[in-house]
């Protein structure tokens, strides 16, 4: 049985920002450092982690019969095949939503923590009643979000959710960065966005082709493309996660050659 | 605001700012307004008071004043930027006689009849 495990809500206001792919990497990579942790797919009305994680054919039970009673928390979990220390909680029917309280989130999370030193919570979109049962049964949060104008505002209405339930701590994950558009300062910086959601950045995630390679097989990067570039942030969060200070990798070094010298030396700061 | 070299080559060449410093100055816009609650019609109404205030005691240019919000670290401030106009000598405008406490009811007065 696991004491102190970490209840940690991942979530982003805007759809579509990456919540869901970096929930099945953190859950795969905190497994293997050998760290019993569930993923919650709370996203109820539309369910995603199964396929990201490669586990739709084997539910049987979902979130929704465990709390109906139907069948214990153990029957509706699914173990990942080849990281044993990972599990799945399978989102039940959409009309779950026409029923669940933030009471019931919190009953299935008092039940999971039991068993893991992790769970993870994968966060619908937006602000409404599925985010709000989610963060009621979280404590703490990381909130994903990409470097482009319409993510950042959403991520600051959501942070502005947290700060006021008493959410903490609240991390950043900058997901989608693209080095060179960086350099050339058409796309917002990594000090852009923390200076203005004024977050902790727990780690920032390439723009990766591979990302879209491993949703097609429903074995997320950081199971065995370890060399994605995608996958290396992945992993560094997870260990940053776990306390391990590892260096943030800067993106002006992701492009090199003399064009990047040039794109940097251009992002000098005069005043 | 930070300028970087690029931002520089792009003012002396008139070109349009590379488009990371636009957003950030709108999205610095839209959250001070988001995260304040206050309406566009509000701030309106704040930002016409605060002249009239400020004019009652120094010659400010009405059509150049500007009130906004800044946001920085999740604290939004009030930014106010009034150009106050000078004399043929240099000095600051101030609204005359100088005798303060008198002028100050008698303004006063001058804005209960306004109103
Ligand atoms: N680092 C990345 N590089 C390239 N593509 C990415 C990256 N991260 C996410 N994507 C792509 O973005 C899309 C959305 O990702 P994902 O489903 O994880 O987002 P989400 O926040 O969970 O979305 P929703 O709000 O709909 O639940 C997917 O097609 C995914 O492949
Ligand atoms: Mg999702």
């Amino acid at each position: 049985m696991a004491t102190d495990t970490r209840v940690i809500l991942i979530c982003s206001g805007k759809g579509g920002v990456g919540k869901t792919t970096l929930t099945a990497n953190l859950g795969i990579s905190l497994a293997r450092q050998g760290l019993t942790t569930a993923v919650l797919d709370a996203d109820f009305g539309l369910r995603n982690l199964d396929l990201l994680l490669g586990l739709e054919n084997r539910i049987v039970y979902t979130a929704q019969e465990v709390l109906e009673e139907e069948c214990r928390l153990d029957q509706a979990l699914v173990k990942h095949k080849q990281e044993s220390n990972l599990s799945l909680l399978p989102a039940g029917n959409p009309r779950m939503l026409d029923w669940l309280k933030p009471d019931d989130m919190k009953r299935i999370v008092e039940m999971l923590k039991e068993q893991f030193n992790y769970v993870l919570i994968d966060c619908p979109a937006g602000v409404e009643d599925g985010f709000k049962n989610a963060m009621a049964a979280s404590q703490e949060a990381i909130v994903v979000t990409n470097p482009e104008v319409s993510a950042v505002r959403d991520a600051d209405r959501v942070i502005g959710l947290l700060n006021t339930n008493s959410i903490k701590p609240v991390q950043l994950v900058l997901n989608r960065v693209r080095p060179k558009m960086m350099a050339n300062q058409e796309m917002l910086s990594i000090d852009d966005v923390t200076d203005i959601l004024a977050l902790p950045l727990l780690g920032l995630v390439l723009e990766d082709e591979q990302v879209i390679v491993s949703t097609n097989r429903g074995e997320p990067l950081t199971l065995n493309s370890l060399n994605s570039p995608a996958a290396k942030c992945y992993l560094n969060i997870a260990k940053r996660l776990q306390g391990e200070d590892i260096p943030l990798i800067d993106p002006a070094e992701e492009s090199s050659g003399l064009g990047a010298k040039f794109r940097r030396l251009m992002q000098t700061k005069i005043f | 605001m930070a300028m970087t070299l690029r931002d520089i080559i792009n003012k002396l060449l008139r070109r349009q700012p590379a488009s990371a410093s636009t957003a950030r100055e709108r999205l610095q816009l839209v959250l001070a307004h988001d995260r304040s609650d206050l309406s566009t019609e509000l701030l309106d109404q704040m930002r016409k008071e605060i002249l009239e205030v400020v004019a009652k005691y120094v010659e400010i240019d009405v059509d150049e004043g500007a009130v906004s919000l800044e946001t920085e670290d999740r604290m939004t401030a009030l930014v106010a930027n009034l150009p106050i106009k000078r004399t043929m000598t240099g000095q600051i405008k101030l609204k005359e006689p100088k005798n303060e406490s008198e002028e100050n009811s008698q303004q006063t007065a001058g804005t209960d009849q306004n109103s």
